[in-house]
């Protein structure tokens, strides 16, 4: 099995898009529904992922 | 019909399936499309998992905080199915090890299996007629 060694943007980024299409997929009723909802949750995941990153860089500073 | 008066002969099998294999239970409910996408999202994460070198759980009892991450965490890997057993038949034993790559890989492999359990609950709720 080879190695893989993603950043931490990168892995997040992955795993909010594989979160998202589950989530479209198994919450709402119609495909066009799936579509946008899956798109608002990955938006919704890199919203936080940039204001969490940025929270703990001025919390470090 | 409604969920409570679905017999259990009805959707047991299809959310057996849709444990064992993910996206199972859709393909057995006609939904290919999404069976194909649910079984990709799963395989992905788990071998992006396997490849980052993510630790699977096993269940560990002792304070409140251990047993629930330990326990619900090895809940959450046996909820991958088949792609769970396999990666533990084929001798995949990798040390809880300090780390941001192990630590997204076990995160990763986690995710697998709640991905999989959503679409189990989902095929449930299709077979007993509550959604479409």
């Amino acid at each position: 099995m080879p190695r893989m060694a993603l950043s931490h943007f990168e892995a997040s980024l992955l795993f909010a898009l594989l979160a998202s299409v589950v989530l479209g997929i198994v919450t709402k009723r119609s495909d066009r529904e799936r579509l946008l909802y899956g798109a608002y949750c990955f938006g919704c995941f890199v919203a936080s992922l940039f204001g969490l990153g940025w929270l703990m860089y001025l919390g470090h500073r | 019909m409604s969920a409570s008066k679905t017999p259990i002969a009805v959707w047991l099998p299809i959310v057996a399936l849709a444990w064992l294999i993910p996206g199972g239970g859709h393909f057995l409910l006609q939904r290919k499309t999404r069976a194909a996408l649910l079984f990709g999202c799963c395989l992905l994460a788990l071998l992006v998992g396997l490849m980052m070198r993510g630790a699977l759980f096993s269940p560990q009892t002792g304070d409140l905080f251990t047993t629930l991450i330990y326990c619900g965490g090895f809940v959450a890997n046996i909820c991958a199915g088949i792609l769970y057993l396999f990666t533990v038949w084929m001798g995949y034993a990798q040390p809880d090890v300090a780390g941001h790559v192990h630590d997204y890989g076990t995160k990763f492999l986690v995710g697998a299996g709640l991905m999989n359990l959503l679409a189990m609950v989902d095929a449930f709720e299709i077979a007993t007629g509550r959604k479409s």
